[in-house]
C-alpha cells in the first residue's frame, strides 16, 4: 500500500518499524523523547515505547556516542541523533577514534551496530552551525558507512537497513527535505543500502548528488530539457561505500558529469567521484568532471545562503561548460 | 599531593593494620579472607612487577615497540581487580596488566599488541570481562558507562541477588580526569544510575605533568559535583584496595549508582618505554614513594601472621618462570600476513575492502614471481 509522508514522517515510521521489530533497538539523544526531537523524527516514540528505548540524553555528543559504544558492546543497537550537523564535532572522537575502529580493535569479536542520524545541510535559513554539510569526514574514516536519503521512500527503508547493519553507520538527513512529501510503500522491495540509482534517463550530462541536491539536479534537468538538452541524474544514495557500476556506465554513455552537494567542494565525496570517474571511464570523457558545490568557506550567515548554496542556475552553467568542451 | 586526611588506609607502609574510624568499616571484609587469598595478592603483585620488568627489558632489547610499565601501581590494581566479581565487566586504560592476568587475559596479548602485531583483540568473553585496552586517554570512561547503561536496561543489577547482579569497573588515572570524556561519563553515570565504580589511580603524573597540574582539588572531591559518592584510598595497600572496591561495588550491583574510588599511588617507572622521567621531577618524591611500595609493606604483613620463606621462594620462582616464558615467547612471535591489514575493518562485505586487499596481495605477488 502507497501513501503520501513527509520525509521526517517517513524516518520517524521507520525507526517505529525497526523497534518494533528488534527490542535492542534504542534510540538516543537530546530532546529526541519527550519533545519528539527538535525536527520531531522521534515524535511519538517515547509514549509508545518507553523511557528505557528512547532515551533523552545529558546535552553532549561525545557521552552520547561514547556511551552508544559501551551499550552496542552489551548487545543494543542504538540510534543516536546529533541535534545539528554543525554539533557532531563534540562527539568527532568517539566516531572516528573509537566506533569506526573498534570492530578492528577487536578483530571481528564484537559488532558495532551504531546508527547516528545526523540532520544536515542548508536551505533552512538558520544560525551558524545549524547548515552544515560535514559528511566528507566520515566518508573519509574507515570503518564506518555513510549514507544519506534523497526521498521518504528511502528514508522510511533506509534507516531500518542501518539499523540492521551490523557496522556503524552515519545517516545524514537532508533537513531541507524534511517537510517534503513523496509515496511510500512500506513493503517495497528495498534497492540495497549502498546502491547509488539512476532517478532520471538522459544522454547529454550525468548530474551526481545525495540528499537535497537530488532534488536540486532534477530541477536542472527539468529546466535543461525544455531547452532541449537531455541530463541524467544518479542520486549517489551512498557516500561510504560509494557504488560506482551505475555511475560509471552513464559517465561512459554521456562522457560528461556534473557533480553537486552542498559541502565545500576541496577534498570532498564530489572530488572522490570526479577522480573515480576519471580513473575508470577516461576514454569515454568529452569533458573534464566539473564539481559544483559549497565555497570552501565557513556556512556564511543564512541571508547569504542562496548565494553560497548551489542551486540549478549553478548547475545549468556547469553543464553549460561541460558541453562547451 | 600525597596523603589526606581522608585516606584509606588498612595496612602501614609498615605492614601493620590501620585500625581507625576510617578503616573501620572496611576491615572485617578484610577479616573474611582466607589465607590463601591473601597469598594471592602477594603472587599477582609480584609476578606482575617481575613480568614488567622483563617486558620493558624486552622493550630496550628492540622487541617490542614500546612498554608502558605499571611499576609501582601493583596494589591498586591487585586489590580491585580481586575485588570484582567474575560477573562484572572490567574496562581498562592499558596500564591495568595486573587486573587483566587476574582476570583470565593470557599478558602475551599485550605483548603482542606492543610488538604490533594486534591493536588487542582478545575476546572480553575469554579473559573475564577484560575489555580491550584504550589509548585515548579517558574513552574507555564512556564505552564503560554505556556498557553499565546497559546492564540496568537487562535488569541485570539491582535484583538483590549478588551472585547474579552485575556491574562494571572502569579505570583510569590523574591525567585522564581532565578529559571531557570522563566528565561526561561521570554525568551520565549519575543521570542513569548506572551500577559502575569509577577507579582513579592517581598515580601523581601524566607523563610530565603533575596531578596538581590537573587538579587544584583532591579528585575525589570532584565525584561529589556529579552526585557520586566517593573515596580516597591510598593505592599502595593492596587491602584497602580490595576492601573499598569490593564494598563500593557491592553498592553498584545493588542499584545504588554509581561510585567513585581516588587510589594514591605512584607511577615509580616512567609513562612509557619512550618517556625520561629524570627530566621533570626529584629523587626525593621518588624516594618518597618508594618508602610506601605496595609490595614490601604488604610482605611485612604476612611475615607478621606467619608465612614464611618457603612461599616467598616459590613465589620469586614463579615470577622467574613467568618471564622466562614471556621472553621465550616474545622472541618467536612472527609477522601478521598483510592481508590482516583488511580483516574486520567492517564486519560485513565491503567492495572497497575487497578491491583492495586483492590488489595488495597481487602486487605483493608479483615480486615473488620476479625474484623466482
Amino acid at each position: 500500500m502507497t501513501e503520501v509522508l513527509t520525509l521526517a514522517k517517513a524516518i520517524n515510521e521507520g525507526l517505529r518499524r525497526a523497534m518494533a521489530d528488534d527490542d535492542r533497538v534504542l534510540m538516543m539523544g537530546e530532546d529526541i523523547g519527550t519533545l519528539g526531537g527538535v525536527f520531531r523524527v522521534t515524535e511519538g516514540l517515547k509514549t509508545e515505547f518507553g523511557e528505557n528505548r528512547v532515551l533523552d540524553t545529558p546535552l553532549a555528543e561525545s557521552g552520547i556516542v561514547g556511551t552508544a559504544i559501551g551499550l552496542a558492546m552489551r548487545g543494543y543497537r542504538p540510534v543516536c541523533e546529533i541535534q545539528f550537523d554543525g554539533f557532531i564535532f563534540p562527539g568527532f572522537d568517539q566516531i572516528t577514534s573509537q566506533l569506526a575502529k573498534l570492530t578492528y580493535r577487536n578483530e571481528g569479536n564484537q559488532t558495532f551496530p551504531v546508527v547516528i542520524r545526523v540532520p544536515y545541510g542548508g536551505h533552512i535559513g538558520a544560525v551558524e552551525h545549524h547548515q552544515e554539510s560535514p559528511e566528507a569526514y566520515f566518508a573519509h574514516t574507515p570503518g564506518l558507512r555513510v549514507v544519506s536519503p534523497a526521498t521518504p521512500q528511502d528514508g522510511y527503508t533506509m534507516i531500518q537497513q542501518a539499523i540492521r547493519s551490523n557496522d556503524p553507520v552515519l545517516f545524514f538527513e537532508p533537513k531541507s527535505r524534511y517537510w517534503q512529501k513523496g509515496d511510500v510503500d512500506r513493503d517495497a522491495e528495498p534497492a540495497a543500502l549502498h546502491a547509488s540509482r539512476v532517478v532520471r534517463l538522459g544522454t547529454e550530462v550525468t548530474l551526481i548528488g545525495h540528499g537535497a541536491m537530488v532534488s536540486v539536479l532534477l530541477q536542472a534537468a527539468e529546466i535543461a530539457a525544455a531547452e532541449g538538452t537531455s541530463l541524467e541524474v544518479i542520486d549517489v544514495r551512498s557516500l561510504s561505500p560509494i557504488d560506482y557500476a551505475p555511475i560509471i556506465a552513464s559517465a561512459q554513455k554521456t562522457g560528461r558529469v556534473v557533480v553537486a552537494q552542498e559541502a565545500p567542494g576541496s577534498v570532498s565525496v564530489g572530488s572522490e567521484i570526479a577522480a573515480t570517474i576519471a580513473e575508470r571511464a577516461f576514454y569515454s570523457l568529452e569533458a573534464p568532471v566539473l564539481r559544483v558545490a559549497g565555497f570552501d568557506t565557513p556556512f556564511p550567515p543564512a541571508k547569504l545562503e542562496s548565494n553560497y548554496l548551489p542551486d540549478a542556475d549553478r548547475v545549468l552553467e556547469a553543464v553549460d561548460r561541460a558541453l562547451a568542451y | 599531593m600525597s596523603y589526606t586526611a581522608a585516606t584509606v588506609q588498612l595496612l602501614s607502609p609498615e605492614g601493620e593494620l590501620v585500625e581507625n574510624d576510617l578503616s573501620a568499616p572496611y576491615l572485617p571484609i578484610i577479616e573474611k579472607l582466607d589465607e590463601a587469598r591473601l597469598l594471592d595478592f602477594h603472587r599477582q603483585m609480584v609476578v606482575i612487577r617481575r613480568f614488567d620488568i622483563e617486558a620493558g627489558n624486552l622493550q630496550r632489547q628492540g622487541q617490542l615497540a614500546l612498554w608502558i610499565p605499571s611499576l609501582g601501581q601493583e596494589a591498586a590494581q591487585v586489590g580491585s581487580g580481586y575485588a570484582a566479581r567474575p560477573q562484572d565487566h572490567i574496562f581498562p586504560a592499558y596500564r591495568e596488566h595486573a587486573v587483566g592476568r587476574i582476570r583470565g587475559l593470557d599478558l602475551m596479548r599485550i605483548m603482542e599488541m606492543l610488538r604490533g602485531l594486534s591493536h588487542g583483540g582478545w575476546v572480553p568473553e575469554q579473559t573475564g570481562n577484560f575489555h580491550l585496552y584504550t589509548l585515548v586517554i579517558g574513552s574507555q570512561s564512556l564505552h564503560a558507562t554505556g556498557y553499565a547503561m546497559g546492564i540496568a536496561l537487562d535488569g541485570a543489577s539491582g535484583t538483590g541477588d549478588p551472585e547474579r547482579d552485575a556491574a562494571v569497573l572502569v579505570y583510569y588515572g590523574d591525567g585522564a580526569s581532565s578529559q571531557g570524556d570522563v566528565s561526561e561519563a561521570l554525568i551520565f553515570a549519575a543521570s542513569y544510575q548506572t551500577p559502575e565504580v569509577f577507579f582513579l589511580q592517581n598515580n601523581h603524573w601524566a607523563i610530565s605533568v603533575p596531578v596538581e597540574r590537573q587538579s587544584r582539588t583532591p579528585l575525589y572531591l570532584r565525584a561529589a559535583g556529579f552526585g557520586i559518592p566517593s573515596v580516597q584510598i591510598d593505592g599502595n595497600d593492596v587491602l584497602a584496595s580490595y576492601a573499598v572496591t569490593s564494598s563500593v561495588l557491592d553498592e553498584a550491583r545493588s542499584g545504588a549508582g554509581p561510585r567513585f574510588i581516588e587510589a594514591l599511588t605512584y607511577r615509580m617507572g616512567a609513562h612509557t618505554s619512550s618517556d625520561d622521567p629524570t627530566k621533570y621531577r626529584e629523587n626525593e618524591e621518588v624516594a618518597f614513594w618508594s618508602e610506601r611500595d605496595a609490595i614490601t609493606r604488604f610482605e611485612t604483613y604476612l611475615r607478621g601472621r606467619g608465612v614464611g620463606d618457603d612461599f616467598f621462594h616459590e613465589v620469586a620462582t614463579e615470577a622467574e618462570d613467568l618471564a622466562a616464558d614471556i621472553r621465550a615467547k616474545t622472541l618467536v612471535l612472527g609477522s601478521p600476513p598483510s592481508s590482516k591489514i583488511f580483516a574486520h575493518v567492517y564486519s560485513e562485505p565491503h567492495p572497497v575492502m575487497d578491491a583492495q586487499r586483492d590488489w595488495l596481495a597481487e602486487y605483493e605477488s608479483s615480486f615473488e614471481e620476479s625474484a623466482g
